[in-house]
């Protein structure tokens, strides 16, 4: 007698497609989903716990690991909020080399979902050429931090250091070449016939849907909601650059590697005019900060647009030289929720272009 | 040079004169296929090297450069690497038929090269029903992966190695039905008559569809990219050859390259000529000629792969089925009339 | 962005009499009234995006605080609201069936805190291990190894 069975499949947590150490269980009928049990907690380091025995300064290098891959948009929520805590003014060269830093970080973290995600489709060329870029972003931000991906480079107040002398031409001429580089990834990933096939109406996730799963970022976005809080409640100096938030209209696997894709456009675009603007901008790069920092009793959100989507930190402080609690929003970890009913009725394949769609880091998803 | 393997099979020929013919014949024909082994697998070696450099220069960096003048020795040592290796066997694997599906790979590409033409009077056995006798062992090695996939105990490999079986049966039809067009016009199924029949118009001007499908499928036969979904490494991790490590890996790895060597002979033999020389080029020997088409094929199949992403499985049978199938009864059709057509005409 | 906000916590005060406003314009609600204010909140006000929940662990006061914020996608504003459930008996409605994307926020919650949303469709630890004892974001959590 023949009869048909569901099966379990263990997709990770050491599996090359899930970005880390994530795992899915899912249930099978044939190559089809029927189910998809997302667990993780792999990496979970207790970050917010180690926080609590940390001056708030010590802290700062513990968002790096967070989004590794755009390591100062994680420093720069949290010096925001501690900010926020403290009622610091932060000198606006200083704002303007956080918005350069951090777009740079940004375009490090595009660049490695695209070249990854046309890994997860098949295409190993792209992910190579999309390191190629970013070899050129991390020497950047080496030559400013100090470091390659764990940046600390925010500080309470300001940011550790100006920039070295010819960095911002350096920065300058890159961006320059960059749409060069876009146009290249377009014409080898974006406009490749198989990858269309496979990306496109796979995954949809309405727009309803989304924002009641509070899914943010180019996720959010690729489903066609105007929601970049760099936009939407502008903070820092993002008021004052021109740029467009590039959106999705169906809310596919497309859609969202397409929004990626064209923001780095947008970050060339802020790049450039932020260095314009920074010449004629002379100052201090800290802002008038205690040595030890004791914020006033009390608690502060605040929430920046990363990578990933709506990184935010809750910090609350009870007047010691140590954070009473901190909280991180995590984007990756949030946009995870929705994942279970979003694969089901999927293939096999699919699975792993829909996970990689979400652009998902582990470090952040765990904490 | 023209007929220089042709002269040492005859020179081996007369030296072993004393000896009874029968004897003699069986001894030259063994170091005929001996000779054959040693090619494919020198060859399998440098086409992973080949691969590894297109690869890189595909990708903005350089390829293997440390092994050996130009790392032409890096595939040596990986593979002595692989040797060494304990190959690990987990305790729910069927170990038989676990074992014996790497140490099967490379049967049926073996045995397929003995009617393979290299040259002018150059193949091992000039078979009359070469074509049909080649498809017929090419077809046998499904049934390597799917054991190589069952007896895995894995789920990863069980799914790779029936995407393999369902793969390599609808991809097959397509393939021979393209071939037909060729047979027909040709008349007979020995490849060295369907070279002959080139010499003066290759098949791939006559029989572009043809040329298109059989490629298309062939590439897809030998499960690469973009059609290696029995592999897909960023699905499957690997497919079938999830739990093989060592040297059991490395035969699967090297059979990949066999295979592709025996697409691109069959491309090269049934469209492009064989050994003839195009353009007149004649002081180039024909077997020169049989490779350099050989491996120009190869190089494209690589740039294939690192280029195209993977496409899904039920868009591969679709293609299959819905595209290639009819595409090739079409041509069969069409080339009947044409066939039909030229008779009448009285070419 | 900030004046809007404030606008509707004002808006928000009179309109519900349970609710309090402090200095930094945090609205306190009591856990009971949570559930029916969170609801008018999303469908009356359009604060439609649960942009983060947490809980924080006052034990000197006996108390752990859980705070919402939400934000409304149109208006682009975010509002911080708060509540309080006991510590001896830390069981709150879950705000699931409102927003979904408390979902795992609140599974966290109950991970590393230990607070109980009842409603919650799969209440399980997800960064912890299931077998785990203990919720480590405790401040009476007693570590284990560690530089201390």
């Amino acid at each position: 007698m023949i009869r048909t069975q569901e099966y379990n499949l263990n997709f990770g947590p050491q599996h090359p497609s899930t970005h880390g150490v994530f795992r899915i269980v899912l249930t099978l009928d044939g190559e089809r989903v029927v189910k998809a049990e997302p667990i993780c907690g792999y990496l979970h380091r207790g970050v917010e716990k180690l926080a609590e025995a940390r001056t708030y300064t010590q802290v700062i290098p513990y968002t790096d690991r967070l989004d590794y891959l755009a390591a100062m948009l994680q420093n720069w929520g949290y010096v925001m909020a501690v900010e926020k805590l403290m009622q610091v003014e932060v000198p606006e060269r200083a704002e303007y080399m956080r918005v350069i830093c951090g777009e740079l970080s940004r375009l490090a973290s595009h660049l490695i979902a695209i070249g990854t995600y046309s890994l997860d489709i098949g295409a190993f060329t792209g992910f190579l050429l999309a390191f190629r870029e970013r070899e050129t972003t991390m020497d950047l931000l080496e030559e400013l931090t100090g470091s390659r991906m764990t940046l600390s480079y925010a500080r309470i107040g300001g940011v550790a250091d100006d920039a070295p002398e010819g960095w911002l031409d350096k920065v300058d001429k890159f961006m320059d070449q960059m749409p060069a580089c876009i146009d290249e990834y377009d014409g080898l990933i974006t406009g490749n016939e198989i990858f269309q096939a496979r990306t496109m109406q796979i995954g949809v996730l309405k727009p309803e849907t989304a924002i009641n799963y509070s899914i943010s970022g180019p996720s959010l976005r690729g489903s066609g909601v105007d929601y970049d809080l760099r936009k939407a409640k502008p903070y820092s100096v993002y008021d004052r650059f021109d740029f467009e938030v590039p959106l999705g209209t169906n809310g596919d696997c497309f859609d969202r590697f397409d929004c990626r894709m064209k923001e780095m456009r947008q970050i060339v675009r802020i790049v450039k005019q932020a260095i314009e603007q920074i010449r004629e901008i002379d100052g201090p790069v800290r802002g008038k900060v205690p040595k030890v920092i004791k914020p006033p009793a009390g608690d502060a959100y605040a929430e920046i647009e990363t990578s990933k989507g709506i990184i935010g930190y809750y910090v609350v402080s009870d007047g010691s030289p140590k954070p009473y609690r901190v909280h991180v929003r995590r984007p990756s970890f949030i946009n995870l929720g929705y994942l279970d009913e979003m694969l089901r009725g999927y293939l096999v394949a699919d699975v792993v272009a829909i996970l990689g769609s979400l652009d998902i880091m582990l470090g952040e998803v765990d904490c | 040079m023209e007929n220089l393997f042709v002269g040492i099979a005859d020179g081996l020929r007369s030296s072993l004169g004393g000896l009874p013919p029968e004897l003699g014949e069986a001894i030259v024909m063994l170091v005929k296929l001996v000779a054959i082994l040693v090619f494919i697998l020198v060859n399998a070696l440098w086409l992973v090297y080949m691969e590894r450099k297109v690869a890189g220069y595909m990708q903005a960096r350089i390829g293997p450069n440390r092994v050996g003048p130009k790392g032409l020795l890096q595939t040596t040592c990986d593979i002595g690497k692989l040797i060494c290796k304990e190959i690990i066997i987990h305790k729910d694997t069927d170990k038989v038929v676990f074992m014996l599906a790497p140490v099967l790979v490379f049967v049926p590409t073996l045995m397929v090269f003995a009617v393979i033409p290299f040259g002018k009077n150059m193949a091992a056995i000039d078979m009359n029903i070469g074509l049909l006798y080649l498809l017929a062992i090419a077809s046998t090695s499904t049934i390597i992966f799917w054991m190589a996939g069952w007896a895995s105990n894995n789920k990863y490999s069980l799914i790779g190695s029936m995407r393999s079986v369902a793969q390599m049966v609808s991809y097959e039809l397509p393939m021979v039905l393209a071939i037909l067009g060729v047979i027909m016009i040709t008349g007979s199924l020995n490849m060295s008559d369907i070279i002959a029949a080139q010499e003066h118009t290759w098949f791939i001007f006559t029989q572009p569809i043809a040329f298109l499908i059989f490629f298309i499928a062939s590439v897809s036969e030998c499960n690469r990219a973009p059609f290696d979904l029995i592999e897909g490494e960023s699905e499957l991790v690997n497919g079938f050859n999830t739990e093989y490590g060592g040297m059991a890996f490395a035969m699967f790895y090297l059979a990949e390259y066999a295979n592709m060597l025996v697409c691109c002979a069959m491309v090269t033999i049934l469209f492009l000529g064989g050994w003839h020389a195009p353009f007149g080029l004649d002081f180039i020997p024909s077997w020169l000629w049989f490779f350099i088409k050989m491996y120009i094929v190869m190089f494209v199949i690589m740039q294939l792969r690192w280029t195209y992403p993977r496409i899904r499985v039920d868009q591969l049978m679709g293609f299959g089925w819905k595209v290639l199938v009819p595409l090739s009864l079409a041509n069969i059709f069409v080339t009947g009339i044409g066939m039909y057509i030229y008779r009448a005409i009285g070419w | 962005m900030i004046e809007k906000a404030t606008a509707l916590v004002e808006e928000l005060s009179k309109k519900f009499d349970y609710v309090e406003v402090n200095e930094q314009s945090t609205v306190i609600i009591p856990a009971d009234k949570l559930l029916e204010f969170m609801q008018a909140l999303r469908d009356d006000y359009g604060m439609d995006f649960l942009t983060n929940e947490t809980a924080a662990d006052y034990p000197s006061e006996n108390k752990f605080e859980v705070i919402y914020n939400i934000s409304s996608i149109e208006k682009g504003f975010t509002i911080m609201v708060k509540t309080s459930v006991d510590r001896d008996n830390p069981e709150l409605p879950s705000v699931f069936p409102i927003w979904g994307g408390a979902n795992w926020q609140e599974r966290e919650i109950y991970d590393l805190m230990g607070i109980v949303f009842t409603g919650h469709p799969n209440l399980v630890r997800i960064l912890m291990p299931y077998d785990y004892e203990g919720h480590p974001l405790r401040k009476d959590f007693q570590w284990k190894g560690g530089r201390e």
